[in-house]
């Protein structure tokens, strides 16, 4: 029955976390949540969740680190390079044909996605003429996004996947490296604003041409994905763009009927209604 | 009854899976997921090397794909595959061991679903991934075969396996099958009667 226990003071912790602190993580998948929780018991050397739910509601500092555990950060340049090579060879024709575009990367992580769309726009001649909003819950990882700087060792992984996602220059051109590190060309930077959005509590905030949430639901359950489709299909324009990850897909979306897929493999839809 | 069959492999796998399913019941309902570690850039090329040798439906999982009988599931390259109670879940967290899918994740969140009712099975492998799952299968009361290392193209993994647990079944790869149809359609019939 340590199971059961274990379920309870789990509730327990995230009610708190929520009342108090305002993060909610009631709705996040339990599978992936409870990993996540029992690691961070671990490194705060507490026997019992009930211990850790003392030690978050009386220590911020110790927030700040349950924060940064309890989410999965991992990120990369250009991850699933197929992706990007049919958003250049699909959507981006449909782009040119606005005069202002507007995107939102929710959940962008430490940057990457973001950056590497960025590459891709300016690769295609249209980057001037978008804006991009980059946005997380997590604010260590937003700080880190901002600052465009990635460990050099990353850059040859890097390096691959851009090229095989259709990329046309040498990718060494939009990093100077410096001590370790490959510091952005700043010029990526120009369109892209970052801040602060949670899925779970943050309502639209604008309307946009293009909404990518690429492995960001699958931390969520069913309901906060329902959830967050509302929000979506809100601020979604008429013909607009949503790309998820690989491996989800419209199925608990209230509004499945209202996407057409343009790239199905790569989960790529566009908002008919 | 069982309600869940997990298997793991890495180096070999890709003789070993076709093999094993060949040798499974077309009557067997139990449903079954499969990580076989393979490099992240490998798309859905697992599936349609595999279909050709089972008539039961195969599929990769999509994110909350709902856990259903007389289906195999394929961990998708690059994402860890969870059990969540009656459905999967995926994660792009850290490589465990090296390895993303992990087999100590699946085999790990397969124990806490269904303990008693699960069985796990560990096929050829290079590494030691498994290990820490098949233990925590056992303790929960699951299930535990190997793959007789002695005749694994790579013993390394069931080997592993078997130091730290005290497994239920060690067979080789042509009785695996057989093994998994007797425990999954037998306590059916005895049930049934
Ligand atoms: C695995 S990363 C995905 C990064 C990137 N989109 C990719 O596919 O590589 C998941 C991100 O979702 C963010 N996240 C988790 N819960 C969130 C929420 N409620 N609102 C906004 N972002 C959230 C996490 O902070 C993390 O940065």
């Amino acid at each position: 029955m340590k199971n059961d226990l274990e379920e309870i003071e789990i509730q327990l912790l995230l009610e708190g976390i929520y009342q108090y602190y305002g993060f909610d993580f009631r709705n996040y998948a339990r599978s992936s949540l409870h990993r996540r929780i029992r690691k961070i018991l671990a490194d705060e050397n507490l026997p019992y969740i009930s211990d850790l739910q003392a030690r978050i509601l009386h220590d911020p500092a110790c927030l700040q680190r349950f924060l940064l555990g309890i989410t999965v950060n991992v990120t990369s340049m250009f991850r699933d390079p197929s992706f990007f090579l049919a958003f250049r060879q699909r959507v981006v024709p449909l782009l040119r044909t606005y005069p202002y575009v507007r995107i939102w990367h929710a959940g962008c992580s430490q940057g990457q996605e973001v950056y590497s769309m960025a590459i891709l726009l300016q690769e295609e001649g249209i980057y001037d003429r978008c804006r991009i909003y980059a946005t997380d819950a997590n604010e260590t990882v937003l700080k880190q996004a901002e600052n465009a700087i990635y460990p050099l060792e990353l850059m040859q992984q890097y390096t691959q996947l851009y090229l095989q996602a259709g990329g046309k220059q040498s990718f060494s051109e939009y990093y100077t490296a410096a001590y370790g590190n490959a510091i952005l060309r700043h010029s990526l930077k120009q369109n892209i604003i970052f801040s602060q959005h949670n899925l779970a509590t943050d309502r639209s905030f604008n309307e946009f041409h293009v909404i990518l949430c690429r492995n960001v639901l699958i931390y969520f359950n069913a309901d906060l994905q329902k959830h967050v489709h509302y929000l979506f299909h809100e601020s979604l324009c008429m013909l607009g763009i949503l790309a998820l990850g690989r491996q989800e897909s419209l199925r608990l979306s209230p509004f499945q009927s209202h996407y057409e897929p343009i790239a199905n493999r790569e989960k790529i839809y566009r908002r008919l209604h | 009854m069982p309600q869940l069959i997990v298997i793991g492999t890495s180096l070999g796998g890709l003789t070993a899976l076709p093999v094993l399913l060949q040798t499974l019941s077309p009557a067997l309902s139990t449903p079954i997921a499969i990580v076989q570690h393979r490099h992240r850039d490998s798309r859905s090329g697992l599936l349609d090397f595999l279909q050709p040798y089972t008539t039961l439906s195969l599929r990769e999982v999509e994110d909350k794909d709902p856990i259903q009988p007389r289906t195999i599931y394929l961990a998708p390259a690059d994402y860890h595959l969870l059990v969540e109670s009656h459905q999967f879940a995926l994660s792009i967290d850290e490589p465990v061991s090296f390895a993303r899918p992990s087999i100590d994740v699946l085999f790990e969140t397969a124990a806490e679903s269904f303990g008693k009712e699960a069985i796990g099975v560990i096929l050829t492998g290079a590494n030691q991934d498994g290990a820490q799952g098949a233990a925590t299968l056992k303790a929960q009361g699951g299930t535990v075969i190997i793959q007789d290392p002695t005749t694994a193209e790579s013993p390394i993994m069931p080997a592993a396996v078997q130091a730290n647990t005290s497994v239920d079944w060690v067979l080789p790869l042509t009785q695996i099958g057989s093994c998994l149809n007797h425990l999954c359609l037998a306590t059916r019939k005895s049930r049934s009667s």
